[in-house]
């Protein structure tokens, strides 16, 4: 290959990759300056408007407005959610691969839950709907994170199986030889070890709890609404206050910017190790 | 050390321990998906009135599924509209996910960080944002595409209100959003590969084309077969989008399975048949899940054998 045209190559390369990425900034671009514009500036196609932070301060403070409320609850879901599917996806993984329960309940376990995974949300929702509302649960912080854990819990599982393989299994031994019962070992060995893993595990569960919508929609009722169930009231409202759905969605935004910024490389890793299996 | 030193306190320490770790995984797995499932069931041949926060079921026989097959077009139409969904997202999604990543691996390696940062944001952010965002560019009236495209004197269209354009306007923004990813799990395939093959190859000067042909794609199908049948299956979970975008309109233009099924069960209250759309579409998504598992699974199989 002459050197002139792999230059030529590199430099066609660079520009599918750059004009890509800017189809994808553009929009979301498009919709934060729209956050900072008064509605009647957005409806004239204003494309430099004098910036306010008006939208900010009536989607989070003004009276009409739950969305602080949302978030918080969104918030709430999202963690609890997280720190439990961590905990118990972890020791399942542990037991799964380094203590040979019976086969059948690993298949039981790992073969089901990579069914679940398949399986479309909403057949499930109209179930939960059911059982929750007998139980007198509908609509309460339960609810939504016992859910939102199944709904995470295949990820967590393929993740934390694979991480947990990679602690050498000389190192379980020579704890359990020193006298150490399962739980010291999974304590001081598997836990520390694997917190890499729980990083990816526990950065997706987040972001998909975070931006769950089909369970919260139908499960959750006006005092544990979510963030996103909020944007999609603010999208159905007959006069809609473009502004402010933009900041609210600009809002609903920012932890997964915080992944992005501080965490990368702990996403890509879950997203990778989660889709080929 | 205490009396867990004998081998059969060791051995009894082992299964509470087997059996405790796995006990929430197990509970949360049979609460909340194997009896849904056996719920979903029951509640398909039943008929459900709430009395007082009391679900009251009468059994109705097969009454749910005969209705589902003979008086629903609307469950069918959304059906056909998933199908072809998937089918145009998905091979569009591959293509461009593919070429990008080939693109990438010439292009020079300055700003990797930004651009991933970049591709990652569509995947992240919640797609009811994704809906929200895109019902306000495609909007007929100011939305921001329809003006770009009057600069050069088109349209205005109606991209989300036309039960012409709406099925593909939903598919376009399906494929905005789902492409980055294809193209990072087709950058790690072509990245893990072994780069010996292609100095062999270019020494036996192969063109671009060729190497493509038959070095690239032979290495890289068991990656590009895995994606394509995960995304297929995963965009039979579409729903988020739609909802914001044209909720399964004009019409039944942008249908899709989900939204049935939302629908019937908590827009019409209708649990019965609500159930047994899940049910239908939960044996047919499950049934084709295990196929496509085993086909590859046997494509690998016969693969290492000839290899």
């Amino acid at each position: 290959m002459t050197p002139r045209s792999s230059g030529l190559r590199a430099a066609g390369g660079n520009l599918v990759v750059w004009g890509y990425a800017l189809m994808i900034a553009g929009p979301m671009l498009w919709i934060l300056s729209n956050s900072f514009k008064r509605q009647i500036d957005i409806l004239m196609g204003v494309t430099i408007a004098p910036a306010t932070l008006s939208n900010y301060q009536s989607v989070l403070f003004s009276r009409q407005s739950d969305f602080l409320m949302n978030l918080f609850n969104s918030a709430v879901v999202a963690v609890v959610s997280t720190a439990i599917v961590l905990f118990v996806a972890t020791l399942a993984a542990f037991t799964i691969v380094r203590l040979q329960p019976p086969r059948w309940v690993t298949y039981l376990v790992l073969g089901w839950t990579l069914i679940f995974h398949m399986l479309p949300t909403l057949t499930f929702v109209g179930s939960w709907y059911v059982m929750f509302a007998e139980l007198g649960l509908h609509g309460t912080y339960l609810a939504l994170i016992l859910t939102h854990v199944v709904h995470n819990l295949p990820m967590a599982l393929f993740l934390m199986t694979g991480f947990v393989m990679n602690i050498p299994k000389e190192l379980i031994q020579a704890a359990r030889l020193d006298g150490c019962n399962y739980g010291q070992v999974f304590r001081h060995l598997v836990l520390p070890l694997s917190l890499g893993g729980m990083a990816a595990a526990g950065a997706l569960a987040f972001i998909y709890s975070w931006s769950d919508f089909a369970i919260a929609l139908n499960l959750s009722d006006k005092d544990t609404m979510t963030a996103p169930v909020a944007i999609a009231t603010f999208a159905q409202e007959y006069q809609i206050r473009y502004g402010e759905m933009a900041a609210a969605a600009v809002l609903s935004m920012l932890p997964a910017l915080a992944f992005i910024l501080f965490g990368q490389r702990f996403v890509v890793r879950g997203l990778l190790a989660g889709a080929v299996k | 050390m205490r009396a867990s030193t004998t081998t059969k306190g060791l051995m009894r320490a082992n299964r509470l321990w087997v059996i405790g770790s796995l006990a929430p995984v197990v509970v949360l797995l049979v609460a909340l998906t194997i009896w849904p499932v056996i719920n979903v069931a029951i509640l398909s041949l039943s008929s459900l009135e709430w009395s007082d926060g009391k679900a009251d079921l009468s059994f109705v026989g097969l009454a749910n599924f005969i209705e589902l097959f003979t008086d629903q077009p609307v469950y069918w139409a959304g059906v056909r509209n998933n199908i072809i969904f998937a089918v145009a997202a998905v091979s569009c999604q591959m293509v461009l996910g593919f070429f990008m990543a080939l693109s990438v691996q010439r292009a020079s390696k300055i700003g990797r960080g930004v651009l991933t940062a970049i591709y990652l944001l569509p995947i992240v952010i919640p797609p009811i944002v994704i809906g929200a965002m895109w019902r306000l560019l495609l909007g007929s009236d100011f939305g921001i595409v329809n003006n770009i495209l009057g600069f050069i004197g088109l349209g205005p269209f109606d991209w989300l209100g036309s039960a012409r354009l709406a099925l593909p306007s939903v598919i376009a923004v399906d494929i905005w959003h789902w492409t980055p990813f294809v193209f990072l799990l087709m950058l790690t395939g072509l990245e893990s590969l072994d780069q010996e093959v292609f100095e062999a190859a270019r020494i036996d000067v192969l063109n671009g084309w060729q190497e493509l042909r038959h070095i690239t794609i032979p290495l890289m199908l068991p990656t590009i077969l895995i994606t394509v049948a995960f995304r297929l299956i995963l965009s039979f979970k579409v729903f988020d989008e739609v909802f914001l975008l044209t909720a399964g309109g004009p019409g039944t233009a942008t249908e899709v399975i989900n939204f049935s099924i939302y629908r019937v069960f908590f827009g019409q209250d209708n649990v019965g048949l609500g159930s047994a759309m899940s049910f239908l579409t939960l044996f047919s998504v499950a049934f084709i899940a295990i196929l496509a598992n085993a086909v590859v699974r046997r494509w690998r199989r016969n693969k290492e054998v000839h290899a």
